[in-house]
């Protein structure tokens, strides 16, 4: 039969990417699970010894970690709410007719094709410096005092310089969903005499229901684990007040040179990224069977 | 085919796969002006060794110390010859990690790096890197305010003499701050500083028993001047401002003094940059009579990680980069004011440099005046005068740095972040085994 | 009368959509100005827009001390190899996904997707060590592996909602003319699959070329790609806005230009089957 000649070759098919990725995940992780279960700091070799679950409490009371799970958790969603109301608005002011909407397009999308490190080290140094940035110019040139933004908003403007990469993002796909709208539908509509307002609502809005929970999804996966941003411009601080999981690992990894404790950091922010994403999964599974 | 012509055969062969084969070393530095500069003038290296090429990897410090840090403690061998500072020499060279350089030539002498920058870099009677560069800290200030505010800067100034000028200098309508110093939270910034200033008050990181010592008086006095002089006579956004920040405040004359970096000095007096090049005085960091004072000592020192193939080009390399010749061919090419600093006698006591580096004494006495094997007014059980040479301070200094640093922004108390301090600073000494 | 009202509505668009995207590509404009100035100029206050003595000393000066050559041309190998490889071993799974799927089909695309919250940080011991024992530090080839591995998820997630689709009775209408399986996939699937294809790869060239952890981390001298470069020019001693100006354009600029001259084919294929 054709379906069970297609049943095998297509395991076939997939059996490259699974074992590559099982490779992948495997190897590193049961590393990462043994050295998370050593006294192991690369700066001291030679004393590496069983240190059961140590590593684990250790990372778990840090006094830092609650405060960095509601970092990472704040700026996931801070960063997702701007981007997805910016980017259906902007998506909205982009889908009218206008002029040169494609150089318009083409300025919009940039932002996305930048290194983090360079978006980072452009905001820190050139506009957000309360000294030589932009916005203090700015802020002096209507009489105000400048604004040290990382110091006095870092999370916030962490938030800030990370959304303003996704942006673009959020923007494509929901335009792309916004044009596929159908033309007769909107006019449907605007013929029954609905204003603009409940045309959103009731039609716009629930159309984009799908590509809003796609940029939700893809987000997340990136937004957990944001670092270099961290790291070029606050590096966690004032105190912990811009530390994520992320960068708590780093600081166990590669300024204490902890193995160990970096090892247990990085199982634990394995186990909470995948908590996170079963609740996206349930709700992703919800809108994308439909 | 007879004898003769085989081993002539062979001895060719021989001599030609030796010049062929040109030793590439890859030399892992930091992206400050004088390793560039080094960078930019290899040929002169190249030309005299042509069977050694230079590969570089230039990189901002934290970047360079993540890489070298992890490349050596795991034997990766990425590098030939890497860049590092006094904090790591100690470190490193009791872990066996370092090539002791003995072999760098007749005509390195070695007797003439100054004592201070060399016992720093020695560890059981061998040096274990050279010097590139090396800083102290001491006060830079802008002689035209002085005098404009009816003051006189006396060679070594007390803390209370610095606070007072600073605020009589400050005029924040006019965008002058009387005092620019490091807020920006890090090992190497912020804490440099205050750890340095702190041992000027009296204060230590540990006890003789590695007892964290943030909870005692020296610590609270240290931290609660730092806090209040900035908050009268420093900056806006001051707890972000590390080395390079300040520097550009003053060469652009928004500060009336600066304690940083012995190595700023060629910077604010030079034209090019700075507005303010003809008005920089000099004093040594100042002190409270304890008989400490807040200067640092550092040295960006060139080192071969152990187990090397390239032992013997890789030290050809550092006799070059560091040996007095280099310093001759820098002062050729790009004038005696440029020259790198901070290592060696003969270069202070060359009449040309004198005459060029207006801040050459100064620079020189205080480096002299640091000690590293004894930086403190008590007794402590480490090395090191801005940094306690243990492989954990990185982490525990910068976690440190964030508290200060919050403390200078006004979200913690100087009080509640002592305290933090001191957690954390127990918790980890704790885990690390120092504290029973 | 209402054509009047349409026009003046299409210049109000017109001026905000404007306003809005020179707005946000300021940040990047205000690079390629500033790469054009001196240090003292960089940080000069009130600072100057246009019109300023424009320089290209710091493009000298940075190719000069860096070989920009090199760095680029290993960005070029790492992104492309990685993508190139990438899409032969993910097309394959994904065609099998989105037209032979079985009840696990969405738990392995869920399971592939959560390998990518790893944070890179708490493997990078582990996978030094392994690069160092393999000798795949500082290769090209180490970094094609690694930048494969971790896209390959996002690869083959995009690929299968795209082919999804396209439609089954196609594929029927094939099987009932009794093409091979070859056949079918040359010629009814492939035509119908190009574009999603062309987007994937745009995407990944992307996130290849931007990917700053690994790509420092794992290569030292030979292999260092852009990322390597920039971080030459932050924060050094000194002044540094101009030179790390003159970087960073020179760092973006390629991919800037490739995702602008093929952003059409980006967006067709970029909907993750977010359309329907």
């Amino acid at each position: 039969m054709a379906t069970l000649h297609t049943r095998s070759a297509a395991r076939l098919m997939i059996a490259p990417s699974v074992l590559l990725l099982l490779a992948w995940m495997i190897v590193p992780l049961s590393m990462t699970i043994y050295f998370s279960l050593l006294r192991y700091n690369l700066l001291m070799p030679g004393m590496e010894e069983f240190a059961g679950l140590s590593n684990y409490t250790y990372f778990l009371t840090d006094p830092a970690f609650f405060q960095a799970i509601f970092n990472t958790l704040a700026i996931v969603l801070g960063v997702l709410f701007i981007t997805v109301a910016g980017g259906i608005a902007l998506a909205l002011l982009l889908d009218q007719p206008m002029f040169g909407q494609g150089i318009v397009r083409i300025l919009v999308i940039a932002p996305f094709l930048i290194m983090p490190t360079v978006a980072a080290l452009v905001w820190k140094n050139m506009f957000m410096n309360p000294v030589n940035g932009l916005f203090a110019w700015l802020a002096k040139l209507v009489g105000l005092q400048p604004f040290d933004f990382l110091a006095n908003a870092p999370l916030f403007s962490i938030i800030l310089i990370v959304a303003w990469q996704w942006l673009p993002f959020a923007t494509l796909i929901l335009l792309t969903a916004l044009q596929s709208l159908d033309e007769e539908q909107k006019e449907a509509a605007q013929m029954d005499g609905a204003g603009a307002w409940s045309r959103f609502i009731y039609l716009v809005l629930p159309h984009l229901s799908r590509a809003i929970t796609v940029v939700i999804l893809i987000q997340t996966i990136f937004l957990l684990s944001v670092f270099a941003e961290i790291l070029v411009t606050t590096n966690g601080g004032p105190g912990t007040q811009s530390t994520n999981l992320t960068f708590l690992v780093y600081a166990q990894a590669l300024l204490q040179f902890d193995v160990g404790g970096a090892s247990a950091g990085g199982i634990i922010a394995v186990i909470l990224a995948n908590i996170v994403a079963i609740f996206l999964m349930r709700m992703i599974g919800k809108t994308l069977e439909a | 085919m007879s004898l003769r012509t085989f081993l002539l055969g062979t001895c060719s062969a021989v001599v030609m796969a030796g010049m062929a084969q040109a030793e590439t070393l890859t030399i892992a530095t930091v992206n400050n002006g004088d390793m560039i500069r080094m960078q930019k003038l290899a040929d002169d290296f190249t030309s005299k060794n042509p069977d050694i090429d230079l590969e570089w990897v230039t990189l901002e410090e934290n970047v360079l110390r993540q890489r070298v840090t992890t490349d050596i403690a795991t034997k990766g061998g990425q590098y030939d010859v890497m860049t590092i500072g006094t904090y790591e020499v100690p470190i490193w060279a009791k872990q066996d990690w370092l090539l002791p350089l003995d072999n760098l030539g007749a005509d390195y002498d070695v007797d003439d790096l100054l004592p201070a920058i060399r016992s720093g870099l020695t560890v059981d009677g061998k040096l274990y890197a050279a010097p590139f560069y090396g800083e102290s800290s001491m006060v830079m200030y802008r002689k035209d305010l002085f005098e404009k505010a009816g003051l006189t800067m006396p060679d070594a100034p007390t803390w209370e003499f610095i606070a007072d000028a600073a605020r009589k200098i400050t005029d924040k309508s006019n965008e002058i701050y009387g005092i620019c110093l490091r807020g920006k939270a890090g090992w190497g910034e912020n804490m440099a500083f205050l750890t340095a200033t702190a041992n000027s008050f009296g204060a230590r990181w540990f006890d003789e028993n590695w007892q964290p010592q943030f909870d005692q008086p020296e610590w609270k006095n240290a931290l609660d001047f730092y806090v209040k002089l900035m908050n009268d006579a420093g900056p806006p956004g001051a707890s972000s401002n590390g080395f390079n920040e300040n520097l550009s405040l003053f060469q652009t004359g928004k500060c009336g003094m600066w304690i940083d970096a012995t190595v700023a000095a060629s910077f604010v007096t030079n034209p090019d940059e700075s507005t303010v090049a003809d008005k920089v005085g000099f004093a040594l960091a100042p002190d409270t009579g304890l008989g400490k004072r807040g200067n640092w000592l550092w040295a960006w020192s060139l080192a071969i990680p152990a187990g090397s193939q390239k032992a013997d080009a890789a030290q050809k390399f550092i006799a070059w980069a560091t040996g007095k010749d280099y310093l001759k061919l820098v002062a050729e090419k790009e004038g005696w004011a440029n020259v790198p600093p901070g290592t060696r006698k003969s270069l202070y006591e060359n009449p040309e440099y004198q005459k060029a580096a207006p801040f050459a004494a100064m620079t020189l006495e205080s480096i002299n005046s640091a000690d590293p094997k004894n930086p403190t007014v008590k007794p402590v059980p480490y090395v090191g005068v801005q940094f306690v040479a243990i492989p954990e301070f990185q982490g525990i200094g910068t976690a440190v740095g964030q508290q200060f640093s919050a403390a200078l922004a006004g979200q913690v108390s100087v009080d509640q972040a002592l305290a933090n301090a001191q957690q954390l600073t127990t918790r980890e000494m704790t885990r690390a085994g120092y504290i029973k | 009368m209402a054509r009047n009202v349409s026009t003046r509505r299409k210049l109000l668009t017109t001026a905000a959509a404007w306003t809005i995207g020179i707005l946000i590509f300021f940040p990047i404009l205000w690079t390629f100005l500033t790469s054009f100035k001196t240090e003292a100029q960089a940080i000069a206050s009130p600072p100057a827009f246009l019109f300023f003595d424009w320089t290209v000393q710091n493009y000298f000066e940075v190719q000069s001390r860096s070989d920009y050559f090199k760095h680029f041309m290993n960005s070029v190998v790492i992104s492309f190899g990685s993508t190139l490889l990438g899409l032969m071993i993910a097309v394959p799974s994904a065609w099998a996904m989105a037209f032979a799927p079985t009840k696990r089909t969405k738990d392995v695309l869920m399971w592939m997707l959560s390998t990518k919250m790893m944070p890179p940080v708490g493997v990078l011991v582990p996978l030094y060590l392994m690069f160092r024992n393999t000798g795949l530090l500082d290769t090209r080839v180490g970094l094609v592996l690694v930048l494969m591995l971790i896209n390959l998820p996002i690869i083959i997630w995009m690929l299968y909602t795209y082919f999804k689709e396209i439609p089954g009775e196609i594929l029927e209408a094939a099987r009932m003319d009794g093409a091979s399986l070859a056949k079918e996939i040359i010629y009814v699937l492939t035509p119908m699959a190009i574009p999603g294809i062309a987007s994937t790869f745009l995407l990944n060239i992307i996130l290849a070329w931007n990917e700053a952890f690994w790509t420092l981390n794992l290569s030292a001298a030979r292999a260092a790609p852009l990322t390597a470069f920039i971080a030459s020019y932050s924060s050094p001693e000194g002044l540094f806005y101009a030179k790390l100006s003159a970087a960073s354009t020179m760092a973006i600029a390629p991919i800037l230009i490739l995702g602008w001259f093929s952003q059409k084919q980006l967006v067709r294929g970029l909907t993750f089957g977010a359309v329907k």
